[in-house]
């Protein structure tokens, strides 16, 4: 769909770049596209409106733009793909958190944000990268009144990118070519292959009508490389009760919580206490150092952090007040 | 030029760095508003609000906040924590935003703002 409408527009766009050539460039700008539009507006707003019933609405609202105001229309004619390519990723984006809404049970969702933006952006720039030979070949050369389309194989180290060569070459094509180096030469740091960090779900079980079973709890510290310990005082603290550990070492928890509920609270404790924050690795140790502070280590860039203790904090009167504290 | 150095020494300027930095310190350890929530029975919660600072009269907040939010709540005084702020009910969103509001709220940063529980 839209490589297609860019095929179509492109034609016109070009031809309208290549008559008000020095609109971006000159500070006259209003006068000289008045002077360019001043014959075919009409013609132009014409053929847009049956191209835009084709599209989609995002790009029907770009062309309304052009076929409206005439004075505006070079600038968003500029950044109509800049648009474009903004509404794309946030609407992907939205996907994306969609995506995660629905998978919100999938406790194994914690940093799905982040990446999953990230690789729409590189997504984004693929597809970029696909119409861009042409794109920036039609839009940017003439905009900039440069002569020569920049082209060339990258790889082979031809045209443009030839050794000798010294013309400037466009940011797009420079990002284009480190991003596409990258992918051929180490695909792992392109950001594709992060893997998600996976924790079973906390399995909760209810104990009579008051108590809580958090039943893997050991698995889960297990994963975490946390003591159960740890684990268990953050919790505590969290949800401001108490509890015990049962036989078969499950936590029991005071009070009525509910799988998701523990799993936010997990979270938590991940982020603050797992998770790397310089690298986003979770394969860190928690170690006690000098004066009791502790640190986390991170196992796979080195960095070392400090944590703080986890704190109770006040916690108030629950329940009869059998005996006063107070002495 | 000896006139200006004795003004400065009046300052006295390591008493008044040992001194900042210790407020400094207590200031960083106890900059956190903590949030929390407590479970009681049925489905009855408890919202505590601990470590507001002290240019506020917690007396007057609780007012504000009772009538705002519709809850009771009393002020209670920790030994170790100070005077704590505790209403009826999970008011944790409603006070957060109560905090940081900066029309007619307390306008506080959202960043020294911790919100506990589930």
């Amino acid at each position: 769909m839209t490589e297609q409408e860019a095929a179509e527009r492109k034609p016109r766009k070009s031809v309208a770049f290549s008559e008000g050539t020095t609109i971006v460039d000159s500070d006259g700008q209003v006068t000289e596209s008045k002077e360019t539009n001043g014959g075919k507006p009409s013609a132009e707003s014409h053929s847009t409106v049956p191209l835009a019933d084709k599209h989609t609405s995002n790009v029907e609202l770009t062309c309304e733009v052009t076929g409206d105001d005439k004075d505006v229309e070079e600038v968003t004619e500029m950044f109509a793909d800049l648009a474009k390519k903004k509404k794309k990723k946030s609407s992907k984006k939205k996907e994306g958190e969609e995506g995660e809404d629905a998978a919100e049970g999938d406790f194994a969702a914690l940093k799905k944000k982040k990446k999953s933006s990230k690789k729409k952006v590189e997504d984004d720039f693929e597809a970029k990268l696909a119409a861009a030979g042409g794109d920036a070949a039609e839009e940017e050369a003439p905009a900039a009144e440069e002569e020569e389309v920049q082209e060339g194989d990258m790889m082979k180290g031809t045209g443009i990118w030839s050794h000798e060569n010294t013309t400037p070459i466009k940011y797009d094509m420079l990002l284009n070519r480190f991003f596409t180096l990258l992918h051929s030469q180490h695909p792992d740091l392109a950001g594709n292959s992060v893997k998600s960090y996976k924790i079973p779900p906390p399995q909760c079980l209810r104990e009579g009508n008051k108590k809580t079973i958090f039943a893997n709890i050991a698995e889960i510290c297990k994963r975490m490389k946390r003591t159960d310990e740890h684990v268990t005082q953050f919790l505590f603290a969290e949800l401001g009760t108490s509890g015990s550990v049962d036989g078969s070492r499950r936590l029991v928890i005071k009070g009525r919580f509910q799988q998701k509920q523990i799993e936010n609270v997990l979270r938590r404790y991940i982020v603050e206490y797992v998770s790397c924050k310089t690298c986003r690795s979770p394969d860190t140790d928690l170690s006690k150092g000098e004066n009791r502070l502790s640190f986390v280590t991170c196992n796979s860039c080195g960095s070392r952090r400090s944590v703080q203790a986890i704190k109770t904090g006040f916690s108030a009167q629950i329940g009869k007040r059998r005996r006063m504290i107070k002495t | 030029m000896s006139t200006d150095i004795q003004n400065l020494k009046s300052f006295d300027p390591f008493a008044e760095a040992e001194d900042a930095g210790a407020e400094v310190k207590v200031g960083n350890q106890q900059n956190y508003i903590h949030i929390r929530i407590q479970q009681r029975n049925g489905r009855k919660t408890l919202t505590t609000v601990q470590g507001l600072p002290k240019k506020f009269d917690q007396k007057k907040i609780l007012k504000v906040i009772k009538k705002q939010f519709a809850c009771n709540g009393t002020v209670v005084a920790d030994t170790e924590m100070g005077e704590v702020i505790q209403l009826q009910g999970d008011q944790r969103k409603d006070v957060q935003d109560f905090l940081t509001n900066k029309k007619d709220g307390l306008g506080l940063d959202v960043k020294s703002i911790k919100v506990h529980g589930f």
